[in-house]
């Protein structure tokens, strides 16, 4: 099992009272495109945020049961570690505002402190950028603000932040839902590209998303994980009631 | 029905033209003391005023060089107490915004901008002033910057409380430790709003003459002795217009234009400065 980059087994998820994500196990493999799809409250998202540790960050949320990154345990390491390891893109674009385009891509190097070369510094901004198809747009105006781009243009600026600091694992949080169709596609053409290098975990309302892009689908539905299999699978042939009701769109 | 609608919109109109009346008049005031003290004091106003310390009664000329002075490292002292004290109490009001602490310190906050300067001044003479033995500028620098604090506070945690969450989680996901989270991106983010909070406050301080009548005093000559007496504007035009001779009056009209103008170049500058430093969120 040496492709398996983050496993779940019986993880649970809190805010105060309210259980949000009940007993998931899950083992999600190198290179892939995951999607993670379940009606509106199905602890989609908290799953997702609960694998960089983000979850915590509300008050009263709190967890159980292991997550591994590899072979550690994600709940002992250092928050700051999971982070660099597990990056992040958003469901709105949320580049810094006091940042140029240029910074905002090493945003992850400089507000850490953490010190390098010029030169090292400009390779990665292009090779993010590269890797997010926005060079091209934006190699003239690298220090203009980031916020002067397009919506969909400052999505792919997110996702070259979360590029740079060469993580394992990209989670996607519905990264496409504040976006119109042709910066919706634009994105999910990066997805393709991206999994050659990174593992990519996606939380997406959209199911024709999901059928498109991903090489296997979760289901998740009132906090469980209903089903996980070959996207293909789940979409022609699901084994669980609850998910084929989901697809056929019996409740939404 | 016809002439039910002209009653209404014969109302109407007597309506609008009665807050566009009153909307003007209030402007009134302001333009008459704006008139008078350029008018009084703007003659008064040239090199010499601004270099010299006032002169003995009888003697020609004089000018108000000790209060400008004193004013500016007075000034300058308390905002070195208030602002970083000021600022990071906003930020922790606007960081924990909703839990127990934080409201209540606002709530102090609160009653702390309603306490009545001379209130200010007493107690700082009392905790300040009596155990040194003497009147000093630290005393009324200590006096100001309590009285600086809550606009500070105040504007500072409205300023970070409208940059949204997901700033925050943006720095946050990329492995960046909470408090270069805050000093790195949120207050740089909330900059023009901080310092025009502060730019504010140092306009209200400048002219109060309450607390500095215990506390700083005043010093009829050049003083940068912070552990002395000192003389201030407000406190200088206090003194020289409670006087009974026209050279003194003179002298406070002149220095009641250098506040006024003061006052209204640095709200106009706080303006300026909001408009070209907000960031585009």
């Amino acid at each position: 099992m040496e492709h398996t980059v983050v496993s779940a087994s019986k993880f649970n998820a809190w805010f105060g009272d309210n259980h949000a994500v009940k007993d998931v196990s899950i083992s999600i493999e190198k290179n892939q495109v995951i999607a993670v799809m379940g009606p509106s409250g199905c602890g989609k998202t908290t799953f997702l945020r609960c694998i960089n540790r983000m979850h915590e960050l509300i008050p009263g949320a709190t967890t159980k049961g292991s997550l591994k990154l590899y072979a550690d345990d994600i709940y002992t390491m250092n928050p700051i570690y999971v982070r660099y390891k597990i990056g992040m893109v958003f469901q709105r674009p949320n580049p810094f505002p006091n940042l140029s385009i240029y910074d905002n891509v090493v945003a992850g190097y400089k507000l850490n402190g953490l010190k390098m070369a010029k030169a090292d510094m400009d390779h990665i901004v292009e090779k993010s950028l590269t890797s997010a198809a926005l060079w091209n747009e934006v190699k003239d105006s690298l220090h203009k603000k980031g916020t002067f781009l397009s919506g969909g243009q400052q999505q792919r600026l997110c996702i070259a932040r979360a590029i740079a600091m060469e993580p394992e694992v990209i989670l996607f949080d519905e990264p496409t839902s504040a976006l119109d169709p042709i910066s919706t596609s634009s994105v999910e053409q990066l997805f393709h590209e991206l999994k050659e290098k990174y593992t990519l975990i996606i939380v997406t309302h959209n199911m024709q998303q999901a059928a498109r892009v991903s090489d296997k689908t979760a289901f998740f539905y009132v906090g469980e994980l209903v089903e996980f299999d070959d996207t293909k699978t789940m979409f022609t042939a699901p084994t669980d009631v609850r998910t084929q009701n989901y697809i056929t769109g019996r409740f939404s | 029905m016809d002439a039910r609608i002209g009653i209404r919109n014969t109302k109407s109109v007597l309506f609008k033209s009665v807050i566009i009346f009153l909307a003007f008049v209030i402007t009134i005031p302001l333009i008459i003391v704006l008139l008078y003290i350029i008018k009084q004091g703007v003659m008064q106003v040239n090199w010499h005023f601004l270099t010299n310390i006032p002169a003995p009664v009888g003697e020609a000329g004089g000018g108000i060089s000790n209060a400008l002075l004193g004013s500016f490292i007075i000034v300058v002292m308390s905002s070195i107490i208030a602002i970083p004290v000021g600022v990071l109490a906003g930020i922790y009001l606007s960081e924990n915004a909703g839990t127990r602490l934080a409201y209540y310190s606002g709530l102090c906050v609160d009653i702390l901008q309603g306490v009545p300067s001379i209130v200010v001044g007493i107690a700082v003479y009392f905790w300040v002033v009596k155990p040194l033995g003497t009147f000093s500028a630290v005393s009324g620098s200590i006096a100001l910057s309590i009285m600086m604090l809550p606009i500070v506070i105040r504007s500072t945690e409205q300023t970070l409380l409208l940059l949204p969450d997901t700033l925050k989680e943006a720095a946050l996901s990329l492995g960046v430790p909470y408090h270069r989270v805050i000093l790195k991106v949120i207050v740089p983010c909330g900059f023009a709003g901080i310092l025009s909070g502060i730019m504010l406050s140092v306009a209200r301080i400048i002219g109060e003459t309450a607390p500095l009548l215990f506390t700083a005093f005043g010093n009829p000559y050049l003083s940068t002795a912070i552990t002395k007496p000192m003389e201030t504007l407000p406190h200088l035009i206090y003194t020289y217009a409670t006087s009974p001779y026209d050279d003194w009056h003179n002298l406070a009209w002149g220095a009641s234009f250098i506040l006024l103008m003061f006052v209204l170049l640095l709200n106009i500058f706080t303006k300026l400065i909001t408009r070209k430093w907000n960031i585009q969120l």
